[in-house]
């Protein structure tokens, strides 16, 4: 499971859906790998405004990356001219372009579990596949 | 400009649907002058030869797109038609390679007869060498007849600027993909969902219903990102390697496309609804879905069947059994069309403005005049395709969430209490017509075949 995708994601139970605590969800006794991908700026463009930056740094605390900075770079922030246009040749990817998508797409969880901070409950990762279902006393 | 599109004469309804999204997708202003279903010439109106090509590089119920010379009801006003019409044109293609062709559609024609037609068109001087393979240029007569009669009703040329991705059709057969399971869509249609959901590069899309993950592979031909889950892991799983869903993916090296699967029900999905300052804020650029019918599996989601939720954890040996490994988490059945109600509910929080759900719905033939089709304050309904079978039809149904319309008043329904308890047939209209009557066809229409099982 990707960084990415943990940033989307949050306690599964009804109950949890309104608590602040339910999202991010903790990695606990996580593996980690990376996972080597095809750069892709348009795609790290678009979805950058759609990351919570917050839950993204504490989440690299606590699985120990390297930390964020304070404030969430800008489109702006990821082509090293003006030229916002990924496609365009003159548009470089700077480094907080690489380091994004090394931390978002490349770097994965392949096993362990992710806690809730509001009602505990535990989901577990197994090759890289997260499982969301609810035993039914908490659906 | 006027543009002919030749279409494919196969599932019909859902071909100007999609020649209008790819225009919506690109940008480009469509007219569409002229469009029967039971022709696959059209007729179109759009401002540049390289606008049609954009539209129809990506259209799957297409072949390509013709720069219209010429059209007439017979060969002397088709001739009339083409020196008034694209005259100005003649003098470009003087030199160049080029090939010349004639196409009868429902009609048939001797290769003596094709050399004559050509032969009348001598008067556009065209004078570079005539190649059958890899000419610059492909020029087209089109002849359409009546089936019963002998002579053509319709008649255009017209020079070839596109071809449309029909070869995809090809490329994402099931019959060549790695892991597909019986409910797996044929490539065709998932191809043509991903066009009408705009998949393009940049985007993310979501299938909450992933299965084998033929959408989520659609989307990302068209370079989209994918997410998906199932409330079935080991539908994401497979038998591992090649067999699961990242197995697909790598068959067709779009494992850089492919985001994310994990286990969940839609109904107590973990995706989380993102909001700012100003309210909702959308995650997902669009939401391509085949939810289950309850005709194969029950449509099934988390709970339990006699109601009985409040008794509370178990523990074996000192351990929460839903922790342990093999742990089944029970399931109940539900109503398919509650289900509609929840993706379309998930689709209007989920989306950004201008995403698009694209779902399909199959429904018995006999509920056509009294079917209703979910509908949201968020959602506007763009198009309603069918797909005919003898007792059955599908529908696919393709929404966008509406710009602004976060204002809108609305609360996802809450279902509780004794609805969901029932059987599955009790609950889904379709699967309790499918178990009366036409059993006798599988999922995709088709007649079954014996099965060797017995
Ligand atoms: C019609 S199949 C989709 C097949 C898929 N398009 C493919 O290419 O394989 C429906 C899928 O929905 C899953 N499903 C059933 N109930 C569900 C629920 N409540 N939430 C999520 N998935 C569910 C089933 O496990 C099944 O894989
Ligand atoms: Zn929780």
């Amino acid at each position: 499971m990707k960084i990415l995708t943990l940033n989307f994601l949050m306690c599964a139970r009804k109950a949890c859906k309104s608590s602040s605590d339910a999202f991010p969800l903790h990695p606990r006794d996580v593996e980690l790998e990376i996972v080597e991908t095809d750069i892709n700026p348009l795609f790290i463009r678009n979805i950058l405004p759609r990351v919570e930056w917050a839950a993204l740094r504490a989440m690299c605390n606590e699985l120990g990356l390297p930390q964020l900075s304070e404030t969430q770079p800008s489109c702006t922030d990821l082509f090293s001219t003006e030229n916002l246009d990924p496609d365009a040749t003159d548009s470089e990817p700077t480094q907080t372009l690489r380091d994004l998508h090394n931390l978002l797409v490349q770097t994965c969880i392949m096993e362990g579990k992710l806690v809730c901070g509001n009602c505990g409950h535990e989901y577990a990762i197994k090759e890289g596949i997260a499982n969301f279902l609810l035993p039914s006393h908490m659906v | 400009m006027e543009f002919l599109v030749r279409l494919v004469q196969v599932h019909e309804a859902f071909r100007e649907a999609e020649l209008r999204a790819l225009a919506e997708l690109t940008g480009i202003h469509l007219e569409i002058l002229e469009y029967r279903a039971d022709s696959p010439f059209c007729v179109v109106r759009l401002d540049s030869v390289s606008s049609a090509r954009a539209l129809i590089s990506r259209a799957i119920i297409a072949h390509g797109i013709y720069e219209l010379w010429g059209h007439g009801k017979n060969y002397e006003s088709l001739h009339e038609d083409v020196k008034s019409r694209s005259a100005h044109f003649w003098k470009l293609y003087e030199t160049v390679s080029f090939r010349f062709k004639v196409e009868s559609y429902q009609g048939k024609r001797s290769s003596s007869e094709h050399r004559q037609i050509i032969n009348s068109f001598e008067y556009v001087g065209f004078k570079g060498p005539i190649m059958m393979t890899g000419a610059d240029q492909s020029f087209m007569v089109f002849e359409e007849y009546n089936l019963t009669e002998s002579k053509p009703k319709n008649l255009w040329f017209g020079r070839l600027v596109g071809k449309s991705d029909r070869e995809a059709i090809t490329k994402y057969d099931l019959k060549k993909r790695n892991y597909i399971s019986t409910t797996s869509m044929d490539a065709e249609l998932a191809l043509v969902t991903a066009n009408l959901a705009l998949a393009a590069p940049g985007k993310i899309f979501f299938d909450p219903f992933m299965g084998t993950g033929g959408f989520p592979v659609a989307c990302a031909h068209y370079g989209a990102h994918v997410l998906g889950s199932d409330i079935d892991g080991r539908s994401i799983r497979g038998k591992g390697g090649k067999q699961s869903v990242l197995g697909n993916f790598q068959q067709y090296h779009l494992t850089s496309y492919y985001v994310d699967g994990w286990t969940s029900d839609l109904t107590n999905t973990p995706l989380r609804v993102r909001t700012g300052q100003s309210g909702r804020r959308g995650t997902l650029d669009g939401i391509v879905c085949d939810p289950p019918y309850g005709v194969r599996e029950g449509l099934k989601v988390l709970g339990r069947r006699d109601g009985r939720e409040n008794d509370g954890p178990v523990v074996v040996d000192g351990e929460l059994a839903h922790n342990r490994d093999g742990f089944i988490f029970p399931k109940r059945p539900y109503s398919f069309d509650a289900m509609l109600e929840d993706i379309c509910d998930f689709a209007a929080l989920m989306l950004v403005d201008g995403g698009r759900l694209s779902m399909w719905m199959p429904t018995a033939n006999e509920d056509d005049k009294h079917l209703s089709i979910p509908s949201h304050p968020c959602l506007f309904l763009v198009s309603e395709c069918i797909q005919p079978f003898n007792r059955w039809s599908r529908r696919l149904l393709t929404y966008q969430r509406l710009k602004g319309s976060d204002t809108v008043e609305w609360q996802p329904k809450v279902r509780e209490g004794p609805n969901g308890r029932a059987h599955a047939s009790d609950l889904n209209e379709f699967r309790k017509k499918y178990f009366e009557g036409f059993r006798e066809f599988d999922y995709n229409g088709q007649p079954k075949q014996k099965s060797r099982r017995g």
